[in-house]
């Protein structure tokens, strides 16, 4: 067990026993190596499971919603971003949220450990430095930390907490890379027939399961629109124009809002380049409103507000 | 849409006016005998702010060729900011629209006032024809209705 595990255990006992936390909203292993679940932890002995690692992967945001009792949560600094954006809409009461905030160097990529082991069983993973040692039955492989991140983690620019009320201490690597919107700025390149192709080819793909949508900490409402009857904004069906009007739509509603924590893809069954679409919003209210979602607690969030001097230079 | 008449194809292009700027404007074209393209079909709203992108969205997958959203001028709006909030939703989804790869031309936003049917005129002009340029929408249109 590491250290920051130990922690994390410490602290959540603390907040129990102080009666600050009726819950402790963390991780803790399950039977796959670099898979955290999400545990509840509401006695010292089920703090005691708790830990902290690479694969610590879900945003913990999303339990908060919809949650009455007093509740402490570990939080890396996306999942920061995402309770501060929710506080913000009014969606999660801060009086009654601890944050255990964890600076964060980044998460395993499921999807990318899986390539990379190509159907064997993984059955110890094992940090060191900057290297996991993949250990299972006939086999034993090293791989660089850096090539298993997920993509959201290799431009992410706040590994450490924006806001918390306790910090586990650790350090993380400043934030702001290289140019985080490079890869959006290229596809912004293409011709309008090329991005289409890449959408509808991308897109189809889509068995509109909704995953993306329910992990999302920014999608709370009580009705989605594609649950709309009436209106009936989409098709129920597998018409590809509902599918690729349900992620535009999906999209959208996140601009100003999302954190680009990449709940969205990891949650994703069929590996579908979500983030190509939700960054694209976040680079442009970036850029025409100057607005990053959850980062700022004071701000309001970039679409219920509106300067008298907003760029209209799209308008006819 | 076929003209059943001439046989060829004419742009449907849906237009969505403010109740107390544009509608007026296009009232007022009608009024001073303005000529533009009876290509549009206008449905009245209260505010540029009411018009959801679900709207548009709904009206494209529908089979509009063309989408137009007017509303009073930044500063003019009845309710004050409506056409403030409208303009921050639009400069987003028109680039989001823009960036999957629809068309340039299918959507456009525009201010006009009550006092300038020839503004309107113009507008429903240049749109019409980018759109008509354009041809026939595909992309976001149903396929089975």
């Amino acid at each position: 067990m590491n250290d920051r595990s130990e922690e994390i255990r410490r602290v959540a006992k603390r907040l129990l026993a102080e009666g600050k936390a009726d819950v402790v909203i963390g991780f803790r292993d399950s039977r796959l190596p670099l898979r955290a679940t999400p545990h509840f932890a509401r006695t010292p002995a089920e703090a005691d499971q708790l830990v902290w690692g690479l694969g610590c992967t879900s945003n913990l945001a999303k339990y908060l919603l919809d949650r009455e009792e007093c509740v402490a949560v570990v939080a890396k600094g996306c999942d920061v971003r995402a309770i501060v954006a929710t506080v913000k809409e009014n969606q999660v009461n801060r009086d009654r949220v601890t944050i255990i905030g964890v600076p964060c160097a980044g998460v395993v990529s499921w999807q990318k450990l899986e390539a990379v082991l190509n159907g064997r069983d993984l059955t110890e993973a094992i940090q060191d430095g900057d290297t996991l040692v993949l250990r299972g039955r006939e086999f034993e492989q090293r791989v660089a930390i850096s090539d298993l991140l997920q993509d959201a983690c290799r431009t992410c620019t706040v590994h450490e907490p924006v806001v918390c009320d306790v910090r586990i201490a650790s350090s993380a690597p400043a934030g702001g890379r290289t140019d985080e919107f490079a890869d959006i700025r290229e596809f912004e390149a293409l011709s309008p027939d090329e991005r289409w192709e890449w959408f509808r080819r991308e897109f189809s793909r889509c068995i509109r399961c909704y995953a993306c949508r329910n992990a999302c900490p920014a999608c709370y409402c009580e009705q989605c629109f594609v649950d709309s009857t009436n209106p009936e904004w989409i098709g129920k069906g597998n018409d590809l124009t509902d599918t690729l009007i349900f992620h535009i739509v999906r999209a959208f509603h996140s601009a100003g809002r999302c954190v680009d924590c990449g709940a969205c893809e990891r949650a994703c069954p069929m590996g579908i380049d979500l983030r190509r679409l939700t960054r694209k919003v976040q680079k442009d209210v970036k850029e025409l409103f100057g607005a990053d979602a959850g980062v700022d607690p004071d701000s309001p969030p970039a679409l219920a507000v509106f300067r008298p001097d907003d760029p209209e230079d799209f308008t006819w | 849409m076929t003209d059943t008449a001439t046989g060829t194809w004419q742009p449907r292009i849906i237009a969505f006016l403010c109740n107390w700027c544009s509608y007026a404007g296009a009232d007022l074209a009608g009024v001073s005998r303005l000529q533009y393209p009876p290509n549009i079909r206008v449905i009245r709203v209260p505010c540029s702010g009411r018009v959801n992108p679900l709207l548009i969205l709904k009206a494209l997958r529908e089979g509009a060729d063309g989408v137009l959203v007017a509303g009073c001028h930044p500063g003019d709006c009845h309710y004050v900011s409506g056409n403030y909030a409208a303009r921050r939703k639009f400069a987003v989804l028109k680039r989001l629209l823009e960036y999957v790869g629809l068309e340039s031309g299918r959507v456009t936003f525009a201010w006009v006032s009550a006092s300038e049917g020839g503004r309107f005129a113009e507008l429903v002009t240049d749109v019409t024809e980018k759109v008509r340029q354009l041809g026939p929408a595909s992309r976001l249109v149903a396929s089975h209705e």
